[in-house]
């Protein structure tokens, strides 16, 4: 494969520190794109992208149209909801028919676990997987270490705590597998019916009171806290959730230092995090978003690393 | 009348009666004449040269899914039938839960039939527990059992209503057949896709913790032992279900168990990368699990193999992990597990691994089999227990290819399996 | 230095061209009003930071310098195998109406060149544009040509130009290499 990062990213536990560097450091110059006037370059002039969301999602798939667009990609928005099973057309077909549309790129989100990695094994488009089930969102792992390094310039030794539910999210566990290949020291803190049985043995830190992590943490991910948990039985109510582990202003204010605020988004103010925190001075939330989208042209721009039929082509 | 067969120069081994020497067996009239040296068969006899094989009674398989009626395209009973004779199984046990579920003497008959008219493996027919698997009523047992039912189960699901299990047992007793029990706390297991472990946590599956089996298990035993009944627990898969029952054995209570060859030789590792063929349910677990398993196979705790031989069509398998159905067909592929895993690292002695294949399970389900006795039914199975093969699922003789040893080398064969005095499988060595 | 290296340029001889070019750029000009001076990653950032701070030696007055890295603007993006490192683009201002002079190290087929005007174009509208190379060794595959050149070789595919600049190499030399 002649892209430094093989066929497709699916994740970021099989990357290495080097490529996930290497990622880092190329979404450097793409964020200077972003500030220009002509947001353009043509980089990937003449590819076809597909965003094939099957799950609703406003902000990631905008992320990536940018992303896409401002390397001068065609795009194409393809939207689905439901299982292969209720939907009628499995995922097995839908990879087909991408594929004999002969496009170069597909980014996917998909409820199930696994689906990115399923359907990078049946086509030879380059899979970008923009969240599978409760299984990595890469690209949002990559620009959570972007935008700490942006501020504390070094991950290596960095505390990170990642609040909330943990065992329901794929942005947790990128975060966890990112952070602890970069060298950061990594905890959780949430009600233990929401974090993974046996989470310990992944080398992560486990704080039961929030008050604890943010004495501890350099900075702080928080989760969004879903409805269907309180439902689910998981935890009792919202309300109670946001009085034990909401990361408010007071808390934060209690901290011995200074401590940096991230949240994936979107968020539920007043759940898990409280509006005065999410809009103030230790806030990065807004750096996050603006980073994603370089995060995003950098991991195309490095997935569409050569063809080597052209490069033959060419040759000759 | 089928031709007089003579197996000649095999190691033959029988359990239930102490017998391993080399020698051989004459079946005649459909049932075994003798076993014995130098045996010279009357005029006409064919005679097979078993040497450097096992010549062993009939293996029996209390646990399969044979798909019919309502799912002809994944198997029927004749291609599960024969599939069972590949594997050196003389006969099998069918679970009901077939589409429309068999729950009656109706339903009963046509797999009896349907068995017969397969002429391979015997297939004795399980029944329903409840009308329509649903967990409410209590199916017509007695019917079922006249038609050829051999036990009661509704395998697929668990048996939700502890009093509706309390009332199988007492029921059954009457019959003298066995409850089949599928332990699954329906709430703990909700959702699950795998083991609730490392693993699930790493792939951001749902897992099914060990205690959803557990909790089952140790409520059927003490059902079992205030009703006096016999109750079969169906592939076991954790160490705390072994120490359940050994506790309950400890106390004469009439439980006893199955283990399948996958929950013996595989762990939670093999469904990395989400391979939809090491899905199943109760799904493979740690390696502290396995080895549990091992030792109760060994030392009787667990007191048969059974394969749960569950078929699914390659469309339905292949999709996201969350979404693909549980089972793996096992027929095929079992007595290589077993001796690679089991025999050829010395955790059983061949003669326990018959009786845990052959005569175990055909004592536990009444069945007639499992001896190489004078008058005993010409079930026989010869295999080689030196020969490697490699597992390739577009060659089975089942319809299905569901496997997750597609690739392994295996080692044990059968070579020949016998029924009634038939031959309905053979390899040409 | 290898075996089958030829120094072309010493340290002493490119600082007497790159005196001469600092001279012309600002006789091509009409004088520093407007001039910017915009030099192509990496060794032409590094050469466009020599000639202004030689215009401003002579003229008093040091025009404003920036970079380009034309990775993204390469036509052969698709063809080149793994992604090359894209480095930093950075212009001091509004070139709008400018005076721009693009600087690289060599001059060969064109096709950087022709990426940096389309970049270029990206940021506005300068009022004219001209091109310094150190070197330019011919080989032209696009119609592009150099105003201002330090030294006119004619070399064969095979033979390569090295230049070597003090900030980066260590020293200034212009070398032949045959491989």
């Amino acid at each position: 494969m002649t892209s430094a990062l093989g066929k497709d990213l699916l994740g970021l536990e099989p990357l290495s520190a080097e490529q996930i560097r290497l990622i880092l450091d190329t979404a450097e110059p793409f964020k200077e794109i972003s500030e220009r006037a002509i947001k353009k370059v043509p980089a990937l002039r003449g590819s076809t992208i597909v965003n094939l969301f099957f799950e609703p999602s406003t902000r990631t798939r905008v992320s990536f149209e940018f992303a896409e667009k401002r390397l001068s990609a065609d795009t194409v928005n393809v939207s689905s909801s439901g299982s292969s099973v209720s939907k009628g057309e499995t995922l097995v077909d839908t990879a087909r028919n991408l594929e004999a549309m002969r496009i170069d790129m597909v980014v996917m989100r998909h409820g199930a676990s696994g689906a990115a990695q399923f359907l990078a094994e049946r086509i030879e488009s380059n899979v970008i997987n923009a969240g599978d089930g409760t299984h990595e969102h890469p690209t949002q792992g990559l620009l959570d270490l972007l935008t700490l390094r942006d501020h504390f310039k070094e991950l290596k030794g960095l505390r990170v705590c990642i609040c909330g539910d943990v065992l329901h999210s794929r942005v947790a566990r990128s975060n966890i597998w990112g952070l602890q290949k970069m060298g950061a020291e990594v905890a959780v803190c949430g009600p233990r019916s929401l974090l993974p049985y046996g989470i310990e043995e992944f080398g992560v830190q486990v704080f039961d009171r929030i008050e604890a992590a943010i004495e501890w943490a350099q900075a702080l991910n928080v989760l969004r806290l879903q409805l269907e948990r309180m439902t689910a039985g998981y935890i009792p109510s919202l309300r109670e959730y946001n009085r034990v582990f909401g990361v408010t202003a007071d808390r934060v204010a209690r901290a011995s230092k200074e401590l940096l605020i991230l949240h994936p988004g979107p968020m539920n103010r007043g759940v898990e995090i409280d509006s005065n925190v999410a809009d103030g001075p230790h806030s990065v939330i807004l750096n996050q978003v603006t980073n994603g989208v370089a995060i995003r042209m950098a991991v195309l721009y490095l997935l569409a690393g050569g063809r080597p039929e052209l490069a033959e082509a060419a040759k000759g | 009348m089928t031709k007089p067969l003579l197996l000649r120069g095999g190691r033959v081994i029988d359990p239930g009666r102490g017998v391993d020497i080399v020698g051989d067996v004459l079946v005649m009239d459909g049932l075994v004449e003798a076993t014995g040296l130098g045996i010279a068969g009357p005029d006409g006899v064919e005679i097979l040269d078993c040497s450097g094989c096992i010549v062993s009674p009939g293996f029996v398989d209390v646990h399969t899914h044979l798909r019919e009626p309502g799912r002809e395209d994944v198997e029927t009973i004749a291609s599960g039938a024969r599939a069972a004779a590949a594997g050196g199984f003389t006969a099998v046990c069918a679970m009901p839960n077939t589409d429309p579920v068999t729950d009656n003497q109706a339903a009963v008959g046509f797999i009896v039939r349907q068995g017969l008219a397969a002429a391979a493996a015997r297939v004795y027919p399980i029944g329903a527990i409840s009308v329509g698997q649903k967990g409410v009523a209590l199916a017509e047992v007695g019917e079922m059992v006249g038609a050829g039912a051999v036990a009661v189960s509704d395998d697929g699901k668990p048996v939700v209503s502890a009093q509706l299990m309390r009332n199988a047992l007492e029921y059954a007793r009457t019959f003298g057949i066995p409850v089949v029990d599928h332990c699954e706390e329906p709430t703990l297991a909700a959702g699950g896709a795998m083991n609730e472990g490392l693993v699930s946590a790493r792939l951001g599956l749902k897992g099914i913790p060990s205690e959803a089996e557990e909790i089952m298990v140790i409520r059927d035993i003490l059902l079992a032992r205030r009703t006096g009944g016999h109750v079969h627990l169906a592939h076991m898969s954790t160490k705390g279900s072994v120490e359940l029952i050994r506790w309950g054995k400890e106390r004469g209570i009439r439980v006893t168990a199955e283990v399948c060859p996958h929950h013996l030789s595989l762990t939670e590792e093999a469904v990395e990368g989400y391979n939809t063929n090491a899905k199943m349910n109760p799904p493979l677990r740690t390696a502290e699990d396995v080895a549990a398993l091992q030792e109760a196979l060994r030392d009787g705790t667990i007191d048969v193999v059974a394969t749960d031989h569950a078929p699914h069509h390659y469309d339905e398998k292949e999709r996201e992990f969350a979404d693909a159905p549980n089972g793996i067909v096992g027929l095929e592929t079992a007595l290589g597990v077993n001796v690679t895993t089991l025999v050829d690292r010395g955790i059983l002695t061949w003669a326990q691994l018959i009786d845990r294949m052959s005569v175990a399970p055909a004592r536990l389900f009444n069945l007639r089999g499992g001896s190489l006795a004078k008058g005993t039914p010409g079930d026989v199975t010869v295999f080689d227990p030196r020969r490697m093969w490699k597992v390739d699922p577009t060659r089975f003789v089942s319809k299905g290819r569901n496997t997750p040893y597609a690739g392994f080398e295996l080692k044990g064969r059968a070579m020949c399996t016998i029924v009634g005095g038939r031959i309905v499988h053979r390899i040409a060595s | 230095m290898g075996p089958n290296s030829l120094i072309l340029l010493d340290a002493r001889a490119v600082d007497r061209t790159l005196k001469r070019m600092a001279g012309e750029i600002v006789e091509l000009n009409g004088g520093t009003d407007r001039l910017m001076l915009v030099g192509i990653q990496r060794r032409g950032v590094q050469l466009a930071d020599r000639l202004a701070q030689l215009i401003g030696e002579r003229e008093g007055d040091a025009p404003p310098r920036g970079a380009l890295d034309i990775t993204l603007y390469r036509d052969d993006l698709q063809t080149v195998g793994p992604r090359p490192v894209v480095g930093k683009t950075e212009l001091p201002r509004d070139i709008d109406g400018a005076q721009v002079i693009i600087v690289d190290d060599v001059l060969y087929t064109g096709r950087t060149v022709r990426a940096a005007l389309d970049e270029l174009a990206d940021f506005g509208r300068p009022a004219r544009i001209a091109l310094a190379v150190l070197v330019d060794r011919g080989g032209r595959e696009l119609p592009i040509h150099a105003d201002i050149v330090g030294k006119r070789v004619d070399l064969p595919k095979d033979q390569r130009v090295d230049v070597l600049v003090h900030s980066l190499d260590g020293k200034d030399a212009v070398i032949l290499v045959t491989p």
